[in-house]
């Protein structure tokens, strides 16, 4: 029943199919992390091979041959500090090395650094998708961010309800939303692609499904991107979408999301202005087509059970022309 | 022939003997029985708690799978990690102490038995309690730490987190009783020539142990007793929509939550520190070096909490400051592991079953220990945390080392507990089983970790490689379990057909051994001479005794008071609920101390708690007058206190129908919430006081109190001045502003 959705390879083929992300960073933040984490997965290696050597050395070695006893040795102070000093050195270089990560890579707070000026990227976290502003350009979408390769970002995390965690495994620390303050991370993509982003504090029943990507462009195409998005929803033109806007208009879908340039302003749900232009819906659980999209509108709660959009049972007339408005909206 | 004069003969006894073996053991004192209800207990929850995760691995075996939903999925991870720290590990490990520790040390019984029984019982109440909620709609879904405000009623409405709270508060009081009595039957019930530095070091573990668990156990209690203010009166303490703070939750929990897996850990470094010694056929090497690390471990886990939050948005100053404690706490731990090593090394090892789990023990510990230094590094943790990488330390840790370090124990205490050994062959199949379904299920994890996979998702999408180390983790669930269920039929069988252990199968060391196996009632005819650590080797090989060639301090011990220590622990726990209480206070009053005080009376408050310390003078008197056989004086002084004390507590009521008037409540504002909490909690300290000084004031007045059990009353006078201690500083920061 499922293999419709989402398991479909085209979603694997859009975004960067990277087998250890953790260990491909693209951004400076995150190729710091991998290298520290190789320096002391290296030191660790080295700890555990001297120690299973010794074991199983002793295990081979000193195998009990019949009655004869062992010489009781009680213990060495020799011995004590032979063996905690070499440890203690690490611990403590690892200790100025993780000080050191922590203050380069931390983001102090806003009202810090830049009191007056509003973050880059605002990204507030509902239960179970991502509202994502732009404050200077008053651009405002959903579950996918752009970003010009090579810029250092400054970006706010909120949360609108529980806490959840915003992680992108390739560029860089997790940082937690919790409700009630702002929390601030440095965004920065070295490179051009794609990249997954999920949801890391558990935040209900939703929160495997609680995906985004990061487009990362050249700064024109970052640009014009941009404009795009600020821009309120143009009006439909073909008879189908006109109906489909009538019926979204006339029920609640406004309640909830907001489509700039009608009387929407609601943000319970993602803001649709320019939905037609994501690549995923549903914060990642199936990619963005007219098919999928007619599908989730069929019945939400059978992709992501749980979450709270309710199901309108609209009938196959409706659907089709829902779907086309909302196809329009690019 | 009257019954009296059959008595004599066997006839009536073993009718007695079967006809009340089921209620012996629902009504035993003895620690020895209540050790193994420990155990059976724990192991019947073992299989509950691993059902539940096998069906979630069933779950993750393939993308997209659709065998369970969220909802369920949620109930039991939630469920999983809960049943496996509160009603498997903490249980089993209270149940080995409680067997082992009386014998170790010489000593017939705990110090309390009928606390003992006690303590046991809140167990199964507990369990019963928390499962239960599978019949109210739903079990608790917010995750075995149930962050806030996911765990809030606007979250998470049904009922279920209400159980999970109540059900540790349950647990939490079990392991705080059971915990006082271990630390004064170590401290007061050693055989003579048992000095501290003699015990072994199992026992050294339990003493440590117990004291983390009266520090960590009450910052659990606060937390959860905060939350359950919050979800059922209306209090917003966690929710930040209503002034609350949702990162106070994660504090007060990681204080109890960090020094709770060494709680996990040192007892299973103690069974280790047995077994390892006796299958290298040596003493274990650095005894003191293993038992002050123990002490350092111990001290530096109350300190580290913070690196369960190194991502919630800490200042870098307190980031530092974690990462580099949590980092120091290796090298300590770094410290034991060397010495069980250099036990091995050169002594003449014996591969039983329990060394090998042992051995298994000591190789995944490690493991697990590693990644944790890589935790400790905080911008590592910033990208692993929330993951598989996450879920394989912890499972490392506690699964292939104290789990592993149980089957160590299982299989060489068994003997001792049963009279019967557990057969070696099905051991060293059970023993294969677990250690490759172990690794099976928990090291590809790590990998997961890296490729991005968070934690607590009941599906995925098909990213490259998920599902094959996905699919190969639900294997390994599957040997594993296979593993456990060797093992039963294993202890089933041997029960009814194992081969006969006598007193010391093993040719081991400490005190336990020096009696039969399964022990008599009272544990020992007669305890052999204790000169060194290892008394039953000094009995069994007189030429390399070990008080021969390593001299150990002379037993030079003050005597104690049972009651007198027991009180002093169990006041340590209070002071620890209070203090995070009066934290909660400070931390919502601090910026409008001054404008909430104004609906208080000081100088009316100031006048009550005049009467509440008097009341402490009073208490004083008399204690002196039932030490000096007074017992006019004493009832006298005593009815004043209980007087005073009703004073008090009648005031208090009036304030509180003055502020319910003034529409003040417990759920108005952040003041109310924490005002009440605060000083309802203190009230209900004194009124428990009371009852207690009332039952000690009717035992006087029946003449059923001597001068020989003042003791015991200055134990509970010892409570009665802390309560009064405590409402000075309550005094202090609710009504004179201190602080805030």
């Amino acid at each position: 029943m499922r293999s419709d959705i989402c398991t479909s390879p085209q979603i694997d083929a859009m975004v960067a199919s990277v087998l250890v992300p953790v260990l491909d960073p693209a951004s400076p933040n995150a190729v710091t992390i991998r290298n520290i984490f190789l320096i002391v997965l290296l030191i660790s290696l080295a700890i555990f091979v001297i120690v299973v050597t010794l074991i199983v050395t002793s295990l081979v070695r000193f195998r009990s041959t019949g009655e004869a006893l062992p010489k009781q040795a009680f213990g060495s102070h020799t011995a004590e500090i032979f063996w905690t000093l070499p440890p203690l050195l690490i611990v403590l270089s690892l200790g100025v090395a993780s000080t050191r990560l922590i203050y380069s890579i931390s983001a102090a707070p806003l009202s810090q650094i830049a009191p007056t000026l509003p973050a880059d990227i605002v990204v507030v976290g509902h239960q179970w998708w991502w509202e994502i502003q732009y404050p200077r350009s008053g651009a405002t979408t959903a579950n996918e961010i752009h970003v010009p390769i090579g810029k250092k970002l400054c970006v706010q995390v909120d949360s609108a309800d529980v806490i959840h965690s915003f992680w992108l495994p390739q560029l860089g620390p997790k940082v937690d939303m919790v409700p009630g303050q702002h929390n601030f991370l440095w965004l920065e993509a070295d490179r051009a692609g794609t990249y997954e982003g999920a949801c890391s504090e558990f935040c209900g029943d939703q929160h495997a499904w609680m995906r985004f990507i990061v487009v990362a462009e050249p700064e024109a195409q970052y640009q014009a991107w941009l404009a795009v998005q600020a821009k309120p929803a143009q009006g439909p033109e073909s008879t189908i979408a006109l109906a489909g806007r009538s019926f979204v208009v006339a029920q609640t879908c406004l309640n909830c999301h907001e489509i700039r340039g009608t009387s929407a302003a609601a943000s319970a749900g993602p803001d649709l202005t320019h939905v037609a232009s994501r690549r995923q819906l549903g914060a990642g659980v199936m990619e963005n087509t007219p098919e999928t999209l007619e599908r989730w509108l069929a019945n939400p709660e059978a992709y992501k059970p749980g979450c709270k959009m309710p199901n309108f049972t609209m009938n196959h007339e409706q659907l089709q022309q829902v779907t086309a408005y909302l196809e329009s909206l690019r | 022939m009257s019954i009296e004069s059959l008595s004599g003969s066997g006839l009536v006894e073993r009718e007695d003997e079967n006809r009340s073996s089921l209620l012996e053991w629902f009504s035993s004192v003895d620690h020895k029985q209540i050790g193994i209800l420990y155990i059976c207990t724990a192991l019947v929850f073992l299989l509950i708690g691993g059902l539940e995760a096998v069906v979630m691995r069933i779950q993750l075996i393939t993308p997209n799978n659709t065998f369970i939903g969220p909802r369920l999925f949620d109930q039991l991870f939630t469920m999983h990690g809960t049943t496996m720290v509160f009603l498997v590990g903490m249980p089993i490990l209270t149940g080995f102490a409680n067997y082992l520790v009386p014998l170790m040390i010489g000593a017939s019984d705990v110090a309390f038995p009928r606390l003992n029984a006690f303590g046991f019982w809140l167990v199964p109440l507990g369990g019963i309690l928390l499962h239960y909620s599978f019949l109210t709609g739903s079990a608790p879904n917010a995750g075995w730490f149930s962050y806030a405000p996911l765990s809030e009623r606007a979250y998470t409405s049904l009922q279920g987190v209400d159980y999970w709270l109540i059900a540790l508060l349950v647990l939490g009081i079990g392991s705080v009783s059971s915990a006082i009595n271990l630390i004064v039957t170590i401290i007061v019930c050693r055989a003579p020539g048992m000095s501290i530095q003699r015990v072994p070091l199992f026992v050294w573990m339990m003493l440590i142990t117990s004291v983390l668990i009266i520090l960590a156990i009450p910052a659990l209690n606060s937390a959860l007793v905060l939350l359950l203010i919050d979800r059922t009166l209306g209090a917003a303490f966690f929710e930040p929509s209503r002034g609350g703070n949702s990162l106070l939750w994660q504090h007060f929990f990681w204080i109890f939550g960090h020094p709770e897996v060494y709680i996990l850990a040192l007892p299973a470094f103690g069974m280790i520190s047995e077994i390892i010694p006796v299958f290298s056929r040596r003493p274990i090497y650095g005894y003191e070096f293993v038992a002050a690390s123990t002490l350092a471990i111990a001290i530096l886990s109350v300190g580290v909490w913070g690196h369960h939050m190194f991502a919630v948005g800490m200042s870098p100053v307190y980031n530092t400051f974690f990462s580099i404690g949590s980092l120091l706490i290796a090298i300590p731990t770094g410290i034991k592991v060397l010495n069980w090593t250099a036990t091995l090394w050169r002594g003449s090892i014996q591969l039983t079953t329990a060394m090998c789990f042992a051995i298994a023990f000591l190789i995944q510990f490690v493991i697990g220990g590693l990644t944790g230094v890589m935790f400790a590094v905080a911008p590592i943790d910033w990208q692993l945390t929330q993951t598989y990488f996450v879920v394989a330390h912890f499972h490392y840790v506690l699964f292939g080392g104290t789990i592993f370090a149980l089957f160590a124990g299982g299989f060489y205490w068994f003997p001792k507990m049963t009279g019967r050994m557990l057969d070696e062959r099905l051991g060293t199949i059970t023993f294969w089983l677990l250690v490759v379904g172990f690794n099976l299920t928990f090291f590809v994890q790590h990998f997961l970790g890296m490729m991005g996979m968070p934690r607590r998702t009941y599906t995925y999408g098909d990213h490259p490689g998920w599902h094959a180390l996905n699919a190969i983790s639900t294997l390994g669930a599957f040997v594993m379990s296979l593993g456990v269920l060797v093992f039963l039929w294993n202890v089933v069988r041997s029960l009814r057909e194992g081969a006969v252990a006598g007193d010391n199968p093993w040719d081991a060391f400490t005190l336990e051994w020096a009696t039969s196996s399964p022990p008599g009632k009272d544990n020992f005819d007669h305890v052999p001479p204790i000169k060194s650590r290892r008394p039953v080797w000094d009995m069994n090989h007189p030429d390399l005794a070990d008080w021969k060639t390593s001299r150990t301090p002379e037993d030079r011990r003050a005597p104690h008071s049972v009651a007198k220590l027991a009180a002093a622990c169990f006041i340590v726990s209070e002071a620890m609920f209070f203090l995070l209480l009066m934290a909660a206070f400070i931390t919502f009053n601090h910026a409008t101390g001054a404008t909430s005080r104004k609906a208080l009376e000081v100088g009316r408050s100031a006048l009550f708690t005049f009467f509440l310390l008097s009341s402490s003078v009073t208490l004083s008197r008399a204690e002196r007058a039932l030490r000096h056989s007074q017992r006019r004086q004493f009832l006298g002084w005593l009815g004043i206190t209980l007087v005073l004390g009703l004073i008090f507590l009648l005031n208090q009521a009036y304030e509180y129908s003055g502020l319910l008037h003034h529409g003040i409540t417990i759920s108005s504002s952040l003041f109310g919430s924490t005002f009440f909490t605060l000083t309802g909690f203190h009230g209900l300290h004194v009124l428990g006081g009371l009852v207690v000084l009332t039952a000690m004031f009717v035992l006087g007045k029946t003449d059923r109190l001597s001068a020989r059990q003042s003791d015991a009353f200055t134990a509970v006078g010892y409570y009665w001045h802390f309560v009064d201690l405590v409402w000075i500083v309550v005094f202090s920061i609710v009504y004179l502003g201190v602080l805030t």
